[in-house]
């Protein structure tokens, strides 16, 4: 018999990357110029924790997927319509800021609080998944404070696999230095993974998905509460964009041979 | 006056690795930047002796240890209990440490019970009228913060490749054991390993003098109208191995295997680099076949010397980005330059 599982996504909407960025001094510290206006795409690594968690769900009928956002109502709205269609979960979202400026434990505390809200959430079945940072703040320290705020003590980052074996234990494979793996076993539930990028391609679109998951998403969006984070942790001294500007020599309609000496004496050098 | 405390963990030979020391250096430079600060040396391993010996001259007060068995492997249940008792028994209001994997995963807990702030990915520090400001990048690499933090303790993890290593001769260490109880429901995680490529097969060498960074070009039709993956991965390989190079990939190539186009074998997502890969830090970088601008110029924002070969004299890749753009057949130049480095 398999085990239903409860697995929280937590994730939120970055900038497009395509994008390109420049800080401003907004009103409470730094912010993204146009910031509101700029693309929204789903954090790529939670990205691929929400479909890593599709596809776990489809193996363990009875499990359920929960996406917790906490950012703007209006833009996490657009983001829905992006990825409604992709796999089927249900919408829990926060209003509140999506920067990356934001301190971690505010963001945590937030997320872990909407947590623990969910109603008739069973932590003995609990896999809260994200990405192991994001692309925003790229700390890397989210899920972890997520996991002390709820008690649970088997956290694992920058997983790419996560396998269940017979006997319900979890073996994973954590990337460490090198381009190596280290591979763990952990008895079960609850544990938090942080994502790295997983083994699945994006999901295609399927419109009855987006369909069914906007029945939940709507009225999530409305309902969607003040996340109350503040913003005074850190103090700001600076943002910039990196001011190097190099002057590219271009080499062409140069031989083969000549590129190639070149090269090898300048690896040698 | 701060209490710094340096806390790393030692490597699998029981010694501190390289970033350790790297980040001792940081924490040395934090102490006498602040008049009149302390520095308490945290370890955490199986057994850290070896390792306190092997920095017994830097200048520390104190040396702390928690040791033993269940603290030999990294697991976040384990090691977050060590961070934390080492933070407290040490009254630390300023912890530098390593950003290794297995503190990465384990000192943001830490920062939590130790109701600490931690900043991560630090990659510089300085001071400002007395105050210790740090620098870290934000959205990926894009955009770099200098800040600080008013509230203690303050956790600062520093990335590798930012300072040199610290440089002194071993000694004799006393060190202060702190103990720390491990309950059976923390050890339900047990690391069972490693998983790493044959030596062969390994691609990623973040020592290495030179990234080789190949893009989605690799693997297009080519001149004669034809895929030409496996000499791609030759050429590839072949200057692995010639130029004791690091492979890194871009997004668009490794991403093809899952999307059932041509792939390269030796690569993976673990070669990734840029707006969601790693960000690796060598004194060079060949770029070949890569194309794109701001997720992909990310990747080798801390490469120094950085040439690359494409087909696109105009391509937003290189221009501005790269000291010298090839404009030239990547399969063409890479055979030649494989063949003059196996001359040597």
């Amino acid at each position: 018999m398999t085990t239903a599982y409860n697995i929280i996504v937590c994730g939120s909407l970055v900038p497009d990357p395509l994008q390109t960025l420049e800080p401003i001094q907004g009103p409470t510290g730094p912010a993204l110029k146009n910031e509101m206006m700029l693309p929204s795409v789903l954090d790529p690594w939670a990205g691929h924790s929400l479909f890593e968690a599709a596809n776990l769900a489809k193996q363990h009928p009875g499990s359920k997927v929960t996406l917790l956002s906490i950012g703007p109502k209006a833009k996490l709205q657009q983001l829905m319509m992006i990825i409604a269609q992709k796999v089927p979960f249900e919408l829990v979202c926060l209003d509140g800021s999506a920067s990356g400026f934001m301190d971690s434990r505010e963001v945590a505390a937030a997320l872990a609080g909407a947590i623990e809200k969910i109603p008739g959430l069973d932590k003995t079945k609990l896999l809260v998944f994200g990405g192991c940072s994001s692309a925003s703040r790229d700390s890397g320290t989210t899920m972890q404070m997520i996991a002390e705020q709820l008690g649970i003590t088997d956290v694992f980052l920058a997983v790419d696999e996560l396998k269940f074996q017979a006997d319900g234990s979890f073996r994973l494979l954590e990337r460490v230095e090198g381009g190596q793996y280290q591979v763990s076993t952990c008895t079960g539930a609850p544990v938090v993974i942080g994502w790295a990028t997983g083994n699945l391609p994006e999901p295609p679109n399927n419109p009855q998905v987006g369909m069914a998951n906007m029945r939940t998403i709507m009225p999530s969006l409305q309902k969607a509460q003040p996340a109350g984070l503040k913003t005074d942790a850190i103090k700001f001294a600076s943002v910039q964009l990196p001011g190097q500007q190099r002057q590219t020599r271009i080499v062409k309609d140069t031989p083969i041979d000549e590129i190639a000496k070149e090269i090898v004496t300048w690896i040698k050098g | 006056m701060e209490k710094i405390l340096f806390l790393a963990h030692t490597d699998s030979n029981g010694q501190l690795p390289k970033v350790a020391l790297e980040t001792l250096n940081a924490a040395l430079q934090i102490k006498q930047g602040l008049a009149g600060s302390t520095l308490t040396i945290g370890l955490v391993g199986e057994n850290v002796q070896a390792a306190a010996d092997q920095i017994a001259s830097c200048g520390m007060e104190k040396a702390l240890g928690v040791s033993g068995a269940d603290f030999g492997m990294s697991r976040y249940a384990t090691d977050v209990k060590a961070a934390a008792a080492l933070g407290t028994a040490s009254g630390a209001t300023i912890i530098i440490a390593p950003a290794t994997s297995r503190f990465s995963r384990a000192l943001p807990g830490a920062a939590f019970r130790l109701k600490a702030t931690i900043d991560t990915h630090v990659s510089g520090i300085q001071f400002t009228e007395g105050v210790l400001q740090i620098q870290r990048w934000y959205y990926r690499q894009r955009m770099m913060a200098t800040l600080t933090r008013v509230a203690r303790p303050w956790i600062i993890a520093i990335d590798s490749g930012v300072f040199p290593p610290w440089q002194g001769t071993k000694g004799s260490a006393k060190v202060e054991a702190v103990s720390v109880a491990v309950a059976d429901q923390e050890k339900r995680t047990k690391m069972t390993g490693i998983e790493a490529p044959s030596a062969d097969a390994q691609t990623i060498r973040p020592e290495a003098q030179i990234l080789l960074v190949a893009g989605a070009g690799w693997t297009k039709k080519q001149t004669d109208g034809q895929i030409h993956a496996k000499e791609a991965e030759k050429h590839i390989l072949d200057f692995l191995k010639l130029a004791k190079a690091s492979l890194g990939s871009s997004k668009s190539l490794v991403d093809q295997g899952s999307e059932g186009e041509a792939v390269l074998t030796c690569m993976s997502h673990l070669n990734q680099v840029g707006q969601t890969g790693s960000t690796p830090r060598h004194p060079k970088g060949l770029s070949t076949c890569c194309h794109g601008e701001e997720p992909h110029v990310v990747g080798w924002r801390f490469i120094n010397e950085r040439r690359a070969i494409n087909t696109d004299a105009s391509c937003g890749w290189a221009q501005g980005k790269a000291d010298v753009l090839y404009v030239a057949d990547a399969f063409a130049v890479m055979s030649k330059v494989n063949e003059l480095l196996a001359k040597g």
